[in-house]
């Protein structure tokens, strides 16, 4: 059974129903009677609601309901929540405005929602929204972080110049010091690029109310399923939780843009009430773009202290982040504890301070997406330790190394909160460093040189934290939920299991993980589990997966549920074998009594379970059925080298990824192919973000990069082969000793392609690039240097 | 977007100014035009409905006359909304210059559009916007002359600057204070978008 223990490279389960069409996506989904809803959204950025007159197309065919913002003010929906609340430095709360989910007075980007057009066909649908005519009273938009400071044109009336919040972390004074001492100071002024998700499936939601039971089913298309509930049903729609259902089986991809509670699973949810039938919705993906919260989008300045041998003495942030039009679930929390907390990276910087400025502004909200504020940590500190290297003249490499936190250190404080639980920062730096053949860098530069083109080769280390938790660290930096995850072990009568976990599987392999756990565990065969996730009609409860949590925290969970199985069955088989539970050993699943032959295996304890004719009743209750909760005691921090290299046409600024290594140490790894495959995809979209993607937005707030005629998404062909490898210390702040993979590959990759490139281009003088390094760009850096 | 260009029309100045402030001539020159109504004397509504195979879209649009200086110049602004698929809006400065026998107009329009029009067709709009241009002074021509001597609006397009070499024999018409073609240009770019999008 070994093949499928944890640490096999098991081939993933739920690839043949993905492959063969037989996945349960929302939009695969219909039900008898079912409507169909077309959304009205707002062309405008900024403008008053003047009139929204829905009389001639409640006429139209196929029409049944039309109903706008004022519909559900007047049934007094409330506003969609924000999950997490910032002080600012001078203690306020930050700014929370209303956000309901459809405008009432006023729309405030565009796609904003104004009304829902529910009819029998789709197309009968939008042919009616076409007839709604509405009176918009234009206002200036508040595009940029600026103008938005600015106040001329305030987003919110009742948020002074548009600023959500005003933030820091670490010790001022300290740092002031470090500099007042210095040697040299380096700064930085750079931009971290605003993204647009793009999961691959556009969101959709099907729901449906029972006016018999009183009871609400929504399907959609969520990482969190329980999380949705508690929001929309606690918030915004004031519906119990016994009376609503949220199911969200397969997602096709999420990366972060599905974690959050949507306007449009609130609208569908309360409208299905209304018309009592149920009602589909798919979003275009048009809609995808000026919907889906966005990501990054920070303008950040920062100086970096060192003495005269190059060693770091102190690092000074300020940060401006969009937080876009409204509070989006966890849009808070993106540019403040999983941005600022990173700050000292695998360094042993010793004073840090920095501060973040919040800023609505008349565009889609921005949260979390895959990394969510230490993609931007990440690349802001990356490109600082190289401009010191360049300005002190110690190599990138050196600099690095003289500045890296050692194995001997741990647990390590930083100076902003986190303790770093353990770690070998040196072991996978110069693991990458060979991998990469980083010595033999000068003769492949040579080559390249020989036929025209400039090579470089650029360095970024890391260092992230997953899980979000334990519960009461999150909640005392404002988290309004618990970050802990649980997980249900049912074993059935003849010894098979179904898990059922709190984490939701869009694409990262818990069904195939988990499974290896479990049947590792029990002792059981892999194909005896099953894995079952997405339901609140199933899941006892659950917080879904994002921040690289469902491994960190689903894990132990499940684990924890496992050993209590063992420890019921040990007892079950005590009875029957008649010996002491402190003698019963278990062992690859087979329960026996300790120095003699006498043995039960798994199968037949689970049957005496359901089957207790000898069975110790008085003492024991039928059943094997285990719950378990988890709560870790610290986040935990994979981290890591990644070493890019391009090759650069300077005659059309083309960049060619030609070699991309990255090692890291992400703990205990379950299956090493999913860590694989998790490590590429991460670091395809780092490479994206670098060199690709970025989101435009013309004065007036209209999205310039709309479609996929403006909006670059990275292609296999714009990918080498990514030497990917692992070089982990276990994990210390979980039993499962594990540390997270879902999100290293985006923190880690772009600052060493825009390293690598300003490496590449350094000859020729240019010093500065910013993302997304597009052929015109670099064409125009080169020309202009 | 901004466009600017020029069209040479064998007419004399009084007879074009009268001609584009010819609702009905209007009318049937802005491709795809249902309606225009007058609201006052500065303000123009029109539809505009575009149908290409099974797909149709109604633009509504206003317009404004300001700096009014017949028959030499004018400004025009004004706005389309389309509905779901967002809105378009403009100006144009219009300028007759008499040339011998015949009056050269010159325009230069600034658009800008919006919503889904914006997110799928920004850049779109300026060869849109061109061909609707050259299909208006194809329509327009053919509706002021009896005895239409055409170039193709595929010419047209081809240069800014165009001729247009036949006389325009009609004023008898009832006149209203102003000129409203422009409508056509933005709106018409507009629905073209809109099929394009959808």
């Amino acid at each position: 059974m070994t093949e499928t223990n944890i640490g096999a490279p098991v081939k993933r389960v739920e690839d043949k129903r993905f492959l063969t069409g037989r996945g349960r996506y929302t939009d695969d989904l219909n039900q008898p009677n079912q409507l169909y809803a077309s959304i009205l959204r707002s062309p405008h950025a900024h403008a008053n609601l003047k009139k929204v007159d829905v009389s001639q197309a409640k006429a139209a065919p196929g029409v049944i309901d039309i109903f706008t913002g004022s519909d559900m003010a007047a049934d007094e929906v409330g506003s969609l929540p924000c999950g997490w609340q910032i002080h600012s430095k001078d203690g306020s709360p930050m700014n929370e405005p209303g956000h309901p989910p459809m405008a009432v007075s006023k729309v405030r980007h565009v796609g904003d929602q104004v009304a829902i057009v529910i009819a029998e066909t789709k197309s009968q649908a939008r042919d009616a929204m076409e007839q709604i005519a509405v009176d918009y009273e234009v206002l200036p938009a508040a595009v940029n972080m600026d103008e938005a400071l600015s106040g001329k044109a305030l987003v919110h009336d009742d948020v002074p110049n548009n600023m959500c919040f005003d933030w820091e972390i670490g010790d001022k004074e300290a740092t002031e010091n470090s500099f007042s001492d210095a040697h040299k100071v380096v700064s930085i002024e750079l931009i971290n690029n605003r993204l647009i998700p793009n999961a691959m499936e556009p969101r959709a939601a099907v729901a449906q109310f029972d006016p018999s039971s009183g009871n609400y089913t929504l399907h959609t298309t969520t990482q969190n399923p329980h999380v949705i509930r508690l929001l929309m049903g606690a918030f915004v729609l004031q519906i119990p939780e016994h009376k609503l259902r949220i199911i969200s089986h397969d997602v096709g991809g999420g990366f972060g843009s599905k974690i959050f509670h949507y306007a449009e699973e609130a609208i569908l949810t309360w409208a299905s009430a209304k018309v009592s039938q149920p009602i589909k919705w798919t979003a275009e993906r048009s809609e995808s773009f000026v919907t889906d919260a966005h990501g990054r989008d920070h303008e950040t300045k920062a100086d970096l202290a060192l003495d005269k041998d190059g060693k770091f003495l102190g690092l000074r942030v300020s940060t401006k982040a969009n937080i876009g039009a409204y509070l989006s679930t966890f849009g808070s929390s993106v540019p403040t504890y999983l941005y600022g907390t990173l700050l000292a990276g695998v360094y042993k910087t010793p004073a840090i301070y920095c501060e973040v400025k919040t800023v609505f502004t008349n565009t889609v909200p921005v949260d979390a997406y895959r990394g969510a504020g230490r993609p931007e940590c990440t690349y802001l500190l990356e490109r600082l330790v190289d401009k010191a290297a360049k300005e002190t003249g110690i190599d990138p490499v050196e600099i690095r190394r003289i500045n890296m936190i050692q194995p001997d250190q741990f647990p390590y404080q930083t100076p902003v909160a986190l303790q770093y639980d353990v770690g070998d920062y040196p072991k996978a730096f110069e693991t990458a460093l060979k991998a990469s053949d980083y010595e033999g860098f000068s003769s492949r530069r040579e080559k390249s040189e020989g036929n025209g083109k400039k090579r470089g080769i650029g360095i970024s280390t890391y260092i992230e934290a997953c899980g979000i938790a334990p519960s009461a660290v999150a909640g005392a930096l404002g988290a309004r939920a618990g970050l802990y995850e649980s997980a249900q072990v049912r074993v059935h009568p003849t010894g098979s299991v179904t898990l059922y976990t709190g984490t939701h599987n869009h694409g990262q392999g818990h069904e195939t993980t988990f499974a290896q756990i479990v049947s590792d565990t029990l002792g059981i065969a892999f194909d005896q589990v099953e894995v079952s996730h997405g339901d609140t009609g199933e899941v006892q409860f659950g917080m879904g997966t994002y921040g690289s949590r469902s491994l960190a925290v689903g894990g132990p969970a499940v684990l924890k549920a496992c050993n209590k199985i063992i420890d019921k069955a040990k007892k079950i088989a005590a009875h029957i074998l008649e010996a002491s539970e402190a003698d019963i050993d278990f062992k690859d699943g087979v329960f026996s009594v300790s120095g003699t032959d006498r043995e039960l295996a798994f199968g037949e304890v689970s049957l005496a379970a359901y089957v207790p004719h000898n069975y110790p009743i008085e003492e024991l209750e039928p059943g094997l059925d285990e719950n378990a909760f988890y709560d870790p005691l610290n986040f935990s921090f994979p981290a890591g080298c990644h070493i890019c290299e391009v090759e650069i046409d300077p005659e059309t600024g083309e960049v060619e990824v030609t070699d991309f290594t990255a090692v890291d140490d992400i703990g205990r790894v379950i299956n090493p192919m999913i860590v694989e495959g998790q490590v590429q995809g991460g670091v395809a979209q780092g490479i994206g973000q670098a060199l690709m993607e970025g989101c435009v937005y013309d004065k007036e707030g209209q999205l310039l990069t709309g479609s996929y005629m403006d909006y670059t998404m990275p292609r296999a062909d714009n990918l080498p082969n990514l030497n990917v490898s692992t070089e982990s210390v276990l994990g210390a702040s979980n039993p499962l000793e594990v540390k997270g993979v879902g999100e290293v590959g985006s923190i880690g990759a772009p600052p060493a392609v825009i390293n690598a490139i300003l490496d590449a281009l350094s000859s020729l003088g240019v010093e500065d690039i910013s993302m997304p390094a597009s052929p015109s760009k670099v064409w125009q850096a080169i020309h202009n240097a | 977007m901004e466009m600017t260009g020029e069209y040479r029309i064998e007419a004399s100045r009084q007879k074009v100014w009268d001609a584009l402030n010819d609702p009905e001539i209007l009318k049937q020159s802005i491709p795809g035009c249902e309606e225009i109504e007058r609201i006052s004397d500065t303000e123009l509504a029109a539809k505009v409905v575009a149908k290409v195979g099974p797909v149709k879209a109604k633009f509504s649009g206003q317009v404004t006359i300001s700096d009014l200086d017949p028959p030499n110049s004018y400004r025009i602004s004004g706005e389309g909304k389309g509905g779901a698929a967002g809105f378009a809006k403009g100006g144009a400065n219009i300028s007759l210059k008499s040339d011998g026998e015949a009056t050269i107009l010159s325009y230069e329009v600034d658009a800008t559009v919006g919503g889904k029009l914006a997110q799928l067709g920004a850049r779109l709009i300026d060869g849109t916007a061109k061909k609707m241009a050259g299909d208006f002074f194809k329509n327009f021509a053919e509706v002021v002359t009896e005895d239409a001597d055409l170039y193709s609006a595929e010419k047209l397009n081809e240069v800014d600057t165009n001729e247009i070499n036949h006389g325009i024999n009609t004023s008898t018409r009832s006149k209203i204070s102003i000129s409203s073609w422009i409508i056509g240009l933005i709106l018409a770019a507009a629905v073209i978008l809109a099929i394009i999008v959808y």
